[in-house]
């Protein structure tokens, strides 16, 4: 499959990220060679394969259920842009 | 002592228990060093006052009698480790300024080890990059160059490219590195020191920055093996506080170090033989190999069916994990923020995400993200994560037959910069040996082998099984006293 | 089974429904990290650098939550799956400070269940059986205040983590009223188990509410989802109104446009939310920071065993056990708090009067409760003051007209009845000599009324009993009032 240039745009947009018409420009090609470069994967018999779910055996353990944490607003809005009356803030939201 | 930054950490520890050297002596020392080396670009803060008071407390400790593991050793901590109060920004201008409130696992045991740090250490962009050159904070340069006689800045390799560079130019004894497709044993190999990637889940990735977190682990950089053995010690550990950390107790990796490998399997991967690599990657191979054979282990040539596809399997995954992990930056909670006047939240997201990243992270990003959307998954995503399984399977039915392998650790010595930055898939192949063990979790290492005929260094892998990093330890000890490799770049910063 | 149509241009339609439902797990700690989930704390209060996603942060399950979420699947008795595992939902939002939502989509813990709900609380045959898809757990998001500041919106991230249970109906509702019947079903099991408050105020229950229309028998037609719909009233609402207009936009030669719709409840209507985004694209992969879910044996038996008696046993073990009509074992059980009350105090009585003190429960305390405009939880009366009110009626201490005063000092004073009884000698008299007397003087100040009585005028029958009554102040005992009176009119 081939990226274009309207498809550079909609995953920019997934993710987020704005895009000159320049950088779409220059992404089209490069994604199409590295996806062309991975797409060689499609060749592999993986019938019968579960893929992967844990490098390394092993179990997920489960924390008891307390409260050890919170209580920090001061640390956790140390680092935010705009934090007003212990808020973070952003660009107004018109829902 | 003349020259106490030639010393690496177990001649630190030593000394300093030994009353040879004060602790503070040895931080005034390399706290110089680092200045007199800011040429190379290595450090992206420096952090004096910390490496003093670790000193101080080491020196305190001595006459206390209470010295720790690492008391009096002064550490480069890579920048993608979260260090409280110390500006953190992963090599990413989205970061630049954020002072973490919390200190990663990783460091946090290092410095109860009584380590001190004597900075934050540059590298590639969130960890994406073979070079160093993606940086935010400017390319760190090879200490290393061509005895062409030409000035060349040669790269340190990446994304622990500060890393490298600051212990081949004894700007630190030992420091942290991190690896998720090669990136602390392709910079080890390009710079001549030895690194280890330990097996996923030794190291809590508690407070390291996120770039793929089913591959991203931690490990030491230093001169030899014995150093990254007493520093992954001191980094290992269960924590709690990750989910894929491994339970177990952390091994005494220095004390059982021996480089009594009689009768150990060693395997050579026929895929790893691989057009394009020049011939002398097959000579420091083939040389690696007769050093093994000399310490008495047995060679046999194994099979990794699934190596060709080991690179592309781990550009799916990484850049898909990537995607979402870095999905957090959004201007809202810390880091950059850039709003368009009178834009929406979508507007700052977007030029927030535009400006903050560089080129190398929104390609990953992208890539990530079009992996993973609608009508993708099955084909990229899910397949990749099916042929990990294979690649896994390869390494444990050689496992089967062999102890270790031994391999090449990068296809050519360092590079000049800029050389590769036009070719994302050129770039990307510096990781075709070290990328299939990231794949497969398994413990890794880079040893310095000799140098090539430009007067680079060159290096090779010992790759274990899953928790051995002990006989990874062995074998690259064994392989260190063959190789009796000093060579030292010469100062030119 | 439901009759419900809409009576359309060019026929009869039929609704189909369907309700996801977001339950707050009641847990202390978050899913995934140790922030308190506390109800209505300072802004930003109650939440850890995990919540807040910041660089590093990894998440650690949460064991209470998993442990809710099966016995809440058990109590549907629902698939058990040993094997889950989480998934990432990606997008980006300023109440999701990840830019991803930790849930279930591949895996989910628990599977097929169902839920069988009563359309007529007297008819055992109304009964019709829910189909429950599967419930996953997932992480609750932030809240934005967009009415504090002229440009900038607020986050507050308290409740960002707090976990979830998802639980997703099959298509199997047919009417408003189905819709309501399942809620309230499913609220009520949820309270029985302990593994959410049920509180849809306080939004610790809310519904995405899948609606589409067809002619009876045909193929589904295409659903819309109405969002974060939070009462009963309002789910019934927004499928009425759904309906209708789907209908209206089917028979105006239209099509359905599968979508996400908002409800305002001021003007009880949905709305379109396509202005909001381009099509969400979530790109699902399992989360790279966690392990698959593994339940143990040892851990689903605990879970089972730790199950309470759920209201559809509760309700059955009542008609047949305690002999209690359908409607009283109905609502005694429909609601956990009800039926531990009901029980408290048969606990005092004794369960051989368990009909009696059901009808004295739902007609008198309930009546009273609702007059107040209170519920059982503040009710002035407690279980135990019941009991002993019932026992005083069934030992002969309290005529019914006694104890109904009775009854209403104790609300009024929250006194135990003894007490009152004692203190304002509300005992009820069968002392046949002091009611012989009264009666005499009675009938000597009736002398007409005795001759029209003797002379065949049966209904004056009545009247002596209300004066006798009316002399000893009600506490009379009825039945030897009547007696007696019998006796000395001959």
């Amino acid at each position: 499959m081939s990226v274009d240039t309207a498809t550079v745009r909609h995953i920019a947009r997934l993710a987020r990220i704005a895009v000159s018409d320049a950088e779409v420009e220059a992404l089209a090609p490069e994604l199409n060679n590295i996806l062309g470069w991975v797409e060689q994967l499609q060749e592999v018999d993986v019938s019968g394969v579960e893929p992967m779910t844990a490098v390394i055996p092993n179990h997920l353990r489960l924390r008891e259920d307390k409260v050890t944490d919170g209580g920090i607003r001061e640390a956790v809005l140390a680092n935010a842009p705009v934090a007003e009356h212990g808020f973070f803030a952003v660009p107004k939201v018109i829902e | 002592m003349s020259d106490l930054t030639q010393l690496g950490v177990a001649a630190i520890r030593d000394g300093v228990r030994d009353g040879a050297f004060s602790a503070r002596e040895i931080a005034e020392a390399f706290i110089a060093q680092v200045e007199k080396g800011r040429a190379l670009n290595a450090f992206v803060i420096e952090t004096p006052e910390h490496a003093l008071a670790a000193a101080d407390a080491a020196d305190a400790a001595r006459a206390a009698g209470a010295l720790k593991p690492l008391s009096g050793v002064p550490l480069g901590i890579k920048d993608l480790f979260a260090t409280k109060g110390y500006q953190t920004t992963a090599g990413s201008h989205m970061l630049e300024g954020f002072k973490p409130v919390y200190e990663s696992t990783v460091s946090g045991n290092l410095f109860a080890a009584g380590a001190g740090m004597l900075g934050k250490l540059n590298m590639d962009e969130f960890a994406m990059g073979s070079s160093n050159e993606t940086s935010f904070f400017g390319n760190v340069l090879s200490p290393w160059r061509r005895n062409d006689g030409g000035n060349a800045a040669l790269t340190p390799g990446g994304s622990s490219g500060g890393s490298a560079s600051a212990v081949a130019a004894r700007l630190a004894p030992g420091v942290t590195g991190t690896d998720t497709g090669g990136s602390i044993r392709q910079p080890a190999a390009f710079t001549g020191i030895s690194g280890i990637k330990p097996t996923y889940g030794r190291c809590s990735r508690f407070g390291m920055v996120a770039f793929a977190s089913s591959l991203d682990q931690a490990g030491p950089m230093a001169h030899d093996v014995r150093d990254c053995a007493i520093m992954l010690e001191a980094m290992a550990g269960f924590d709690p506080k990750d989910s894929t950390s491994l339970d177990l107790p952390v091994p005494n990796w220095e004390a059982n170090l021996s480089s009594d490998i009689r009768g150990k399997r060693i395997g050579i991967p026929r895929e790893y033989r691989i057009d394009g690599v020049p011939a002398e990657i097959d000579q420091v191979w083939e040389q690696g190999i007769a050093w093994m054979r000399d310490a008495g282990a047995e060679i046999v040539e194994v099979s990794l069916p699934h190596t060709r596809y080991a690179l592309p399997t781990y550009y799916i995954i990484a850049p898909a994990e990537a995607s979402s992990n870095l999905a957090r930056y959004d201007g809202v909670r810390y880091g950059q923020r850039v709003a368009p006047e009178n834009g929406n939240l979508t507007d700052m997201y977007e030029a927030t995400r535009a400006a903050g990243f560089g080129a190398e992270v929104k390609r990953r990003i992208m890539i990530g993200t079009y992996v993973l959307s609608a009508g993708f998954y099955d084909a990229y995503f899910n397949q990749a994560q099916k042929v990990r399984a294979l690649i896994a399977r390869d390494f444990e039915q050689a496992f089967d037959k062999v102890d270790l392998l031994l391999t090449p650790t990068a296809p050519s010595a360092a590079f000049g910069l800029g050389e590769k930055t036009a070719d994302p898939i050129a770039m990307y192949l510096n990781d075709v040996f070290a990328g299939p063990a990231s794949l497969a979790g398994l413990p890794a290492m880079a040893v310095p082998a000799g140098l090539d005929s430009q007067g680079l260094p060159l290096g090779l892998q010992l790759i274990g099984r899953a928790l051995d990093e002990q006989g990874v330890l062995n074998a690259a000890l064994a392989f260190e006293e063959r190789a009796g490799f000093t060579a030292r770049p010469e100062a030119w910063w | 089974m439901s009759n419900y149509r809409i009576q359309g241009a060019t026929g009869e339609w039929e609704v189909v429904i369907g309700l996801e439902v977001h339950a707050q797990v009641t847990s202390a700690a978050k899913l995934f990290s140790g922030a308190s989930t506390e109800f209505g704390a300072e802004p930003n209060s109650q939440v850890s650098l995990v919540d807040a996603a910041m660089p590093g942060m990894l998440p650690v399950l949460n064991q209470e939550c998993v442990r809710q979420a099966v016995r809440t699947g058990m109590a549907l008795e629902a698939q058990i799956n040993p094997w889950s595992r989480f998934d990432r939902k990606n997008y980006f939002y300023a109440d999701l400070p990840q830019g991803y939502q930790i849930s279930q989509l591949y895996h989910p813990i628990v599977g097929e269940g169902e839920i069988e709900i009563l359309l007529d609380e007297k008819d055992e045959s109304s009964a019709k059986k829910v189909g429950i898809e599967r419930i996953h757990l997932e992480q609750d998001a932030g809240k934005l205040m967009h009415d504090q500041h002229p440009s900038f919106s607020y986050v507050d991230l308290n409740r960002s983590g707090v976990a979830l249970m998802e639980i997703v109906s099959k298509p199997d509702m047919r009417s408003p009223e189905e819709a309501g019947a399942y809620i309230r079903k499913l609220r009520s099991i949820l309270r029985y188990v302990g593994s959410c408050d049920g509180n849809m105020e306080q939004g610790s229950m809310r519904a995405d509410v899948n609606v589409s229309v067809r002619k009876p028998g045909a193929p589904f037609g295409t659903r819309t989802e109405t969002k974060n719909v939070n009462s009963v009233r309002f789910i019934m609402a927004a499928i009425e109104y759904e309906a209708s207009r789907q209908v209206d936009v089917l028979e105006s030669g239209g099509t359905v446009v599968q979508e996400t719709r908002l409800f305002d409840p001021d003007k009880v209507e949905t709305r379109s939310l396509r202005s909001k985004e381009e099509a969400h694209d979530y790109r699902y992969f399992p989360d790279p920071d966690l392990l698959p879910v593994e339940l143990t044996d040892a851990f689903l038996e605990e879970c089972r065993a730790s199950l309470p008696e759920l209201p559809d046993a509760k309700r059955r073990r009542y008609e047949t056990v305690l002999g209690l009509p359908a409607y009283n074992a109905s609502v005694l059980t429909a609601e956990v708090d009800t039926a531990r009350w009901f029980e408290e105090l048969l606990g005092h009585l004794g369960e051989a009067h368990a009909v009696r003190a059901s009808n004295w429960v739902i007609s008198d305390l309930f009546g009273a409760l609702n007059r107040l405009g209170r519920s059982l939880a503040d009710s002035p009366v407690t279980a135990k003051q019941a009991a002993e009110l019932l026992a005083l009626i069934a030992d002969g201490t309290l005529s019914g007209t006694l104890a109904k005063q009775v009854f209403e000092l104790m609300l009024e004073t929250g006194q135990d009845p003894g007490v009152i009884v004692e203190e304002r000698g509300l005992k009820q008299t069968s002392d046949t000599g002091a009611i012989e007397k009264v009666i005499a003087d009675v009938l000597a100040a009736n002398q007409d009324k005795v001759s029209e009585y003797r002379g065949g005028k049966d209904k004056l029958f009545g009247f002596f009993v209300g004066q006798t009554m009316k002399a000893m102040a009600g506490k009379g005992n009825p039945a030897v009032v009547n007696e007696l009176l019998k006796k000395a009119l001959g």
